[in-house]
């Protein structure tokens, strides 16, 4: 038996060899069969793992970071805003007007700084900073609620900061509308109504809903597209493409080979986020788990043949990391609306999101994760992914060179 | 004083590996000096100690009449050091290579324009004045380096390995330009682990795990081993028990 | 083994291979001798199926590089100019790996490399980027021969690596070749031409001259001195002027110079005398494949 294999770390893989192929002629024509090219694709993905295992600053920030980016958008870097100090304009000073103020001063979101008396203070105290925004009532607030008409309750937030400005002024309306409809519970007003859309499937708008989708694609992408092409080009950098070029193995297996362990390295990455988002943070997936993890599995392929297609036009670790950054890393965080509304972008940028994968993505993860959907809801959005990616892989394809440049 | 370089018993450890095992020797001024050994023998460690960039652990070394330890800012002001892996900038053009080499050694600016006419004429590189490095020929490259590693006129010159790869014409011509140099009156260290390399200079000492395990002139060296070339007598020093398996 | 016919490749503008036509014979040790810049990595690689030629054709054991080229990476070791293994993989991990991937075990052909790897043994567990280069060097040997290839293409194996590492490497081609394998080898140290059956000179892109080496060094056809004095600067200078040189080239301690015509050395000597020079010394010199090169390349 001269020809058992020694894998490494993994001698047990005699099963391979079929019992007529005693012979060691039997065993040559056996290396050209299928069954030949399993145990170069698995010696070659170990080989891989050896190479990930083994530069441990890298492994520490491909597994450390997804946990660390979660955190940081879930605590500090959230634009929910906690105990903002707010000052109240009561004109009216009856039973309604005090129990509004009440219930805004009770929520976590807002403190009362100081009762305000006139129009006046209210711009005194804006400028000493002394609050964020003011909530002036109407004289006779209580009694143009009975009778069905929209208080005409004034909001002034500071517009210095637009974001904190149309949060608070969100999380106020919110507390307005609620308190309104208690009161009316039988009467749906308009603004009530209008509110209310706006708070379904994050009732307590709470922004690490928004960031756990979009720390998600970031890190997808990161951990396919750029380590992939890194990888590979890393290959072409240090010259041992060149061997394997020159060796019988087949191109594709080179890139299946090295692609294969970030997918599992991506996907573990996708538990990790999960994980944290629903246990640390709350946050509900309402949708069917397969389905979630099969639209990752998709967007992760889509992330991994844009990585390959990047590394088939570059020659360098180095250009290949500033390629995936520019082109895959910044528009995945700024034109995915992971960060800015897509809808308010201008025109141009919005028709450039399009093309952008991770909006799609962040799309679907929304759907699916909050609003509960299945694939009566995202299968649009699956199909454009599902689209992009086999473009991608048959550019790259197409590109990927059998020979030295 | 007639010595460019003075070592003695100068040792450097790291931990507990001793890289260079109290090496003295001495070179004179003018004097074409080769400091070989194999790869690992402690020939790199030595160098950066006698160039200030390394601190000795033990012993005494003088370059250029300055004390490694206390002078070493004088050393660097008075020494040129040209490697055949790193020399020149290859995205610059052969000018500005000139040029940024002589800002560095402070050189006025109107000395480096004149340094940088004379020595494009002397190289015969007046078709390549103005084309990026990295687009002229390997020996041009080398022979380019060299000279810029002399424009601010150094006591001594280090050369790293300067050779290798290089047409044996060009190998020639570049020895050409050492012996000027010397002939002029600086001192030129060649460490290198090619042996055709030895041959061309005045002296020769063979390094072997950090210490120095010969130092003669080749023909001495040659003579007393009774072999024919450097080679020989390398693999002799480095591999007891005869040369020729 | 390995044929050639009129190889043509260019960089942009640069030419690197200016028409190549070549002939190994099974079983030769075969060396592409030349400096950098000479095309040698080019032709080399073309022979690997690595580069497209632009011009020419070139076959290994008859199958053409670019229709079989499938069938000729199946069947040829290569190692690449620099070292081209897997540095944060040990010793053992490469060697499995490219065992593996060509479909063979270290067992099976263990014959083949005993010799190199009984020396990598002791360090089978330790990384490859922490081998000494001449360790490197023959471990990337072995992982080129693991699947009993019977063409070795070995692109500057010796380039960087101490004396004692290259004589050792030579020693173990030698093995190889007695075991009936056909080497190219290419190295820009003249020295090592004299280890091959036969060499190729290659300068700029062409083939200077095919032959035995001792044939080639016999192929000088003037008459060379080894001059010595004590001032070898001015020697140089002082010969260039000398009517009858032919070319002056510094030669190690010695200056090569060879005459248009056969001169008296004494004549020579009085030359020198009038020059000022001491220490004359003035011999028969023994041409070398670099003495044959720097003519050849003159022309």
């Amino acid at each position: 038996m001269s020809y058992v294999p020694m894998c490494l770390g993994n001698p047990g893989k005699k099963s391979y060899v079929p019992m007529c192929l005693k012979r060691k002629q039997d065993y040559k024509f056996f290396k050209i069969n299928p069954m030949g090219t399993n145990k170069k694709l698995s010696i070659f993905i170990r080989k891989e793992f050896y190479h990930i295992l083994r530069d441990r600053r890298t492994l520490l920030i491909l597994l450390g970071m997804p946990a660390v980016l979660v955190l940081l958008f879930g605590f500090a870097i959230s634009n929910e805003i906690k105990n903002a100090d707010i000052g109240v304009l009561d004109y009216a000073q009856n039973d309604q007007s005090q129990r509004l103020t009440q219930r805004l001063s009770a929520s976590e979101y807002f403190t009362l700084a100081l009762p305000l008396h006139s129009t006046q203070e209210i711009e005194e105290a804006f400028r000493a900073g002394s609050i964020k925004m003011a909530v002036v009532l109407p004289p006779k607030f209580g009694e143009e609620t009975a009778r069905g008409l929209p208080g005409s309750l004034q909001l002034i937030a500071d517009g210095t900061d637009p974001n904190t400005a149309t949060t608070l002024s969100n999380y106020a309306s919110a507390i307005i509308g609620d308190f309104l409809q208690e009161q009316q519970p039988l009467q749906q007003q308009p603004m009530v109504i209008q509110t209310e859309v706006r708070m379904l499937y994050n009732a307590g708008l709470k922004s690490v809903f928004m960031f756990v989708p979009g720390v998600m694609t970031v890190i997808l992408m990161l951990v396919s597209a750029m380590m992939t092409s890194i990888a590979i080009t890393r290959e072409k950098e240090v010259g041992t493409m060149e061997v394997l070029l020159a060796s019988p193995l087949p191109p594709p297996l080179i890139v299946i080979g090295k692609v294969i362990p970030y997918i599992l390295l991506a996907l573990a990455n996708t538990a990790v986020i999960l994980l944290l988002g629903t246990e640390v943070f709350g946050m509900p997936i309402r949708g069917n788990y397969a389905l979630l993890w099969l639209e990752c599995f998709l967007f992760v392929l889509t992330a991994l043949s844009l990585g390959i297609l990047i590394s088939t036009r570059t020659d360098s670790q180095q250009v290949a990391m500033l390629f995936s950054l520019m082109v895959l890393m910044l528009p995945t965080i700024l034109l995915s609306g992971f960060i800015f509304p897509i809808e308010s972008m201008p025109l141009p940028l919005q028709v450039i999101s399009n093309i952008i994968p991770a909006k799609w993505f962040i799309i679907i993860l929304k759907d699916v994760m909050l609003k509960g959907g299945g694939m009566e809801l995202v299968w649009q959005e699956t199909l454009i992914l599902l689209g992009m990616t086999v473009f991608f892989i048959a550019l790259s394809v197409r590109s990927f060179n059998i020979r030295l440049a | 004083m007639n010595h460019a370089i003075t070592a003695n018993n100068l040792t450097k450890r790291f931990g507990d590996f001793t890289a260079v095992d109290a090496i003295s020797f001495e070179v004179d001024k003018g004097e074409i000096f080769g400091f070989l050994g194999a790869n690992g023998a402690g020939k790199t460690t030595a160098m950066r100690m006698l160039t200030g960039l390394s601190r000795p652990t033990e012993g005494e070394a003088m370059v250029a009449g300055y004390d490694v330890y206390r002078e070493p800012e004088q050393i660097k002001r008075r020494i040129g050091y040209m490697s055949q892996k790193f020399s020149l900038y290859e995205d610059l053009k052969v000018r500005e290579n000139i040029r940024f080499y002589g800002g560095i050694y402070g050189l006025p600016r109107k000395q480096v324009r004149q340094e940088a006419d004379r020595l494009i004429e002397e190289l015969g590189m007046s078709e390549f004045a103005n084309s990026l490095v990295s687009g002229i020929p390997l020996g041009w490259r080398q022979k380019l380096a060299f000279s810029i590693a002399i424009l601010h006129r150094p006591a001594i010159v280090f050369l790293d390995e300067p050779t290798g790869g290089v047409d044996p014409v060009t190998r020639r011509q570049f020895w050409e330009m050492i012996y000027k140099t010397a002939n002029e009156g600086t001192t030129v260290f060649v460490t290198t682990h090619y042996m055709d390399e030895a041959e061309y200079c005045n002296r020769v000492s063979i390094m072997v795990e950090g210490r120095i395990a010969a130092l003669d002139t080749p023909q001495a060296m040659k003579a007393s081993f009774g072999v024919e070339t450097m080679n020989e007598v390398f693999l002799r020093l480095t591999r007891p028990g005869g040369g020729n398996t | 083994m390995i044929q050639t016919q009129n190889l043509r490749k260019s960089y942009g503008t640069t030419p690197a291979l200016r028409g190549i036509n070549l002939q190994v014979q099974p079983g030769e040790l075969f060396g592409l001798i030349g400096p950098d810049g000479a095309g040698k990595t080019t032709l080399i690689r073309i022979l690997a199926t690595l580069l497209l030629a632009d011009e020419g054709s070139a076959q290994l054991d008859h199958k053409d590089v670019v229709a079989d080229y499938r069938a000729i990476r199946r069947s040829i070791g290569y190692m690449p100019g620099r070292f081209s293994l897997y540095q944060d993989l040990t010793v053992e991990e490469n060697l499995t790996f490219f065992a593996t991937i060509f479909g063979t075990t270290i067992e099976e052909n263990y014959e083949l490399i005993r010799d190199i790897y009984v020396q990598l043994e002791p360090f089978k567990d330790r990384r490859a980027g922490k081998l000494s280069g001449g360790m490197k060097q023959k471990l990337a040997l072995c992982c080129a021969l693991i699947h009993k290839p019977t063409v070795l293409l070995l692109d500057e194996p010796t380039t960087g690596v101490d004396p004692v590492s290259r004589q050792e490497f030579w020693e173990m081609l030698q093995r190889l070749k007695a075991k009936n394998i056909t080497i190219l080898v290419s190295t820009p140290y003249m020295d090592e031409a004299s280890l091959c059956d036969r060499v190729a000179l290659m300068q700029d892109g062409a083939i200077l001259q095919v032959d035995e080496p001792d044939s080639i060094v016999n192929s000088y056809d003037k008459p060379l001195l080894a001059v010595k004095t004590a001032n070898i600067y001015q020697l140089i200078q002082d010969l260039r002027q000398f009517e009858p040189a032919h070319t002056v080239f510094p030669f190690g301690e010695y200056v090569h110079l060879s005459l248009k015509s056969v001169v008296w050395p004494e004549l020579i000597h009085g030359y020198l005398l009038d020059r000022g020079h001491a220490d004359i010394e003035i011999k028969q010199a023994m041409p070398t494949i670099e003495d044959i090169f720097m003519e050849k390349s003159q022309v």
